[in-house]
């Protein structure tokens, strides 16, 4: 079974949705974001998403931007990436790890080779903005051959004719982007979100993430009790960005306030149980 | 070629040929929006649905025999077509060769081709009922077309603009506002075009259900660079007809410039099944192919995806998308349409560089011999010109895209030539 449908099963014996945490690799700096993700899984990250940056994230906020532009100057690559994985799985080799990003760096990387050395650091699944159903076939077969599982998004406007082309073939989960809009901005209702998931629950099996707009322990929560899964990235990344200093550097307290964070977020999923 | 392990990934996308008719090289794309390897729709899935409908809109506006009349009728009494074609004597006996032509894009109303396409599109928009334009632009001609036929039918228009060519394009910045366009700065990344692009697809994702997005050239998802392409045709189909009647024959080289390459798909997608007809498409060499500052995506840079397309990128060895550089902020964007990069690969169409200081050069010559001022987009065709015609035989004819009057470009070109105006 692989990390990630170990770990889902594994919550739905607790009776719990998962809490999914997002950094921007290299964000500031390679240490820095290194030891938040060493952090998170303590901190109570369930599955952790790694994101890498590019320098034109046509889905993202502001917010994700930035963080994207700091990863760059601090030199963030997607072998540096990897890298970081394998650091990551010689002291956990339980919690999964989703690299979530755009096609092109991919693309340059060579997907056969990027899905080998991902599979090799330790990579479970793979999150691509820019690749739709349509055009899938560049990274599954490869992804799929070394047990990487594609991630698919559905969106507010894929409609129920739609829905199985999107879900055909998916593994893993589904991440639901639960707003028309990019990161970190707007919020979903309860009430969307109420009326959303249990039309997806009925075209899969897999686990629903719910993420776009997700910030509060609250809203993780209530995307964790309605879906499977909450997925917090923009919220936690405002929290790195305000911790640094007027250089854009990390502070000596950047990662325990990251990391406190992610407690909050976890305490408030792992008290709406199911 | 793209460099991938094709081997493993599978499906039709990479492996199969082009579905052209019989011999021709006009068919494409696939149904896929692919021209060979080229193109696709690489965008975000709350996106896809919406482009889908797009494509299926104007494949029913196609079929549908009331659109093109429709369309034809604003291009004759709003746009001024047909364009002339202009023999451009002086410059022809200052180059000493090859007989030169003029397709005058430039006297279009808003002053280049760029209305070509915000017309067709804009009527598509109404049919698909939608309620809001939004465009992005890089030196200000799409977005001031676009926003021409936004008040010509009623519509609230948002243009995004890179912060840096909002300063250095200030003229285009106040039109759109006199026409009622909402400018907005955009200051994300290196604020240019290709930002510009990024965040008017980001208000596209948060606005898809009543919005349509005018894409200005041949780039973007499919069915995009198909549709522009498709509209921008009318181009090359006037020009075939008028030189015919001049000369009685098609050109012996047809020549455009290109960033995204409208103007130029424009001009050449009707010459594409000649082969006697020799085309060229120029992009901005900026300070020098051999430096890194220009826009030459087809002869430097390697394929990749960005902005929903699959294309020729300037891009680094990890992928991140790099800078382009030009002295015209309408050929300033680091991609180009598929379509060129398939017939870049194909071989039927050259491409070839010319920089800012032989585009200033030729943009002077043209205005002194012909009385027109050309904008620095195609005063890089024009440099091209300069270069080959001279070797060509006195019967032979250059027909040439001129794409966009420059009167935008006057303050560049002065600052260029350390006038202070």
């Amino acid at each position: 079974m692989s990390r990630i449908a170990a770990r889902f099963a594994a919550l739905k014996a607790e009776g719990r949705g998962a809490l999914i945490t997002f950094l921007e690799a290299w964000d500031p700096d390679a240490a820095t974001s290194m030891a938040i993700l060493r952090g998170m899984p303590a901190a109570g990250a369930d599955l952790i998403e790694i994101g890498c940056a590019f320098t034109d994230p046509m889905a993202d906020g502001p917010t994700v931007q930035l963080a994207g532009g700091r990863a760059l100057a601090a030199g963030a690559t997607l072998a540096r990436t990897l890298a970081m994985v394998r650091e990551f799985r010689r002291e956990d080799d339980a919690t999964p790890i989703v690299l979530m990003g755009y096609l092109n760096p991919i693309l340059s990387y060579d997907p056969v080779r990027f899905c080998t050395d991902a599979a090799a650091a330790g990579v479970d699944g793979l999150i691509v903005v820019d690749l739709p159903t349509e055009e899938a076939d560049l990274l599954v077969p490869p992804a799929r051959a070394r047990g990487i599982d594609v991630i698919r998004l559905v969106a507010p406007t894929t409609d129920d004719a739609r829905l199985p082309l999107v879900l055909e073939g998916s593994s893993g989960f589904i991440y639901y982007v639960s707003i028309t809009g990019i990161t970190g901005t707007r919020t979903a209702s309860g009430a969307e979100l109420a009326a959303a998931i249990p039309r997806i629950r009925k075209a899969t099996d897999l686990p629903i993430a719910v993420g776009f707009g997700v910030r509060s322990p609250a809203q993780a929560a209530e995307a964790a009790r309605t879906a499977d899964a909450a997925v917090v990235a923009s919220a936690l990344i405002d929290t790195l960005a305000g911790s640094l200093d007027d250089q854009g550097r990390a502070r000596p307290d950047t990662v325990r306030l990251v990391l406190d964070q992610v407690r909050m977020l976890a305490d408030g999923v792992r008290e709406a149980r199911k | 070629m793209l460099r991938y392990d094709t081997a493993e990934i599978g499906g039709p996308a990479l492996n199969h040929p082009i579905t052209t008719g019989a011999n021709s090289l006009r068919s494409g794309p696939d149904s896929r929006g692919r021209f060979g390897e080229f193109g696709g729709r690489f965008v975000a899935e709350t996106l896809m649905p919406l482009i889908l409908e797009v494509e299926q809109a104007y494949r029913a506006a196609r079929a549908d025999p009331a659109f093109q009349p429709e369309l034809d009728a604003y291009l004759k009494n709003y746009v001024g077509r047909p364009s002339p074609l202009w023999f451009a004597r002086r410059l022809t006996e200052a180059l000493g060769g090859a007989k030169i032509y003029f397709k005058r894009e430039e006297l279009n109303h808003t002053g280049a081709h760029k209305i070509n396409s915000c017309m067709g599109q804009i009527l598509l928009a109404r049919r698909m009922g939608k309620t809001r334009i939004i465009a992005e632009t890089g030196a200000g001609q799409h977005g001031v077309a676009t926003a021409t036929v936004c008040a010509l039918f009623g519509l609230p228009c948002t243009v995004y603009m890179g912060a840096v060519d909002v300063a250095r394009q200030a003229p285009n910045v106040f039109r759109m506002k006199l026409l009622g366009a909402e400018v907005v700065p955009v200051t994300s990344g290196a604020a240019t075009l290709k930002d510009a692009m990024n965040e008017a697809l980001r208000d596209w994702v948060a606005n898809v259900r009543d919005t349509y997005y005018i894409i200005g050239t041949v780039a973007g998802p499919h069915p995009f660079p198909m549709m522009v392409r498709d509209f921008q045709s009318v181009i090359g189909d006037e020009a075939k007809a008028q030189l015919h009647e001049a000369e009685g024959r098609l050109p012996d080289v047809a020549v455009a410039c290109i960033g995204g390459g409208s103007n130029a798909m424009g001009l050449f997608h009707p010459f594409l099944d000649d082969p006697s007809v020799r085309l060229i498409g120029v992009e901005a060499a900026g300070h020098g192919l051999d430096t890194n500052q220009h826009a030459a995506s087809l002869s430097r840079g390697r394929p990749g995806v960005l902005h929903g397309n699959r294309t020729y990128l300037l891009q680094d060895e990890n992928g991140q998308i790099q800078e382009a550089h030009s002295i015209s902020a309408g050929l300033d964007y680091p991609g180009i349409g598929p379509e060129h990069s398939w017939l870049h690969e194909v071989g039927r169409v050259e491409y070839v560089g010319a920089t800012d200081n032989e585009a200033l050069e030729a943009f002077q010559l043209c205005t002194r011999t012909e009385g027109i001022i050309p904008a620095l987009e195609p005063a890089h065709a024009l440099a091209h010109i300069g270069k080959i015609a001279p070797g060509m035989g006195k019967d032979q004819i250059i027909l040439m895209n001129l794409s966009g009057r420059g009167d935008k470009d006057i303050f560049t070109v002065a600052e260029a030539l350390g006038v202070k105006l």
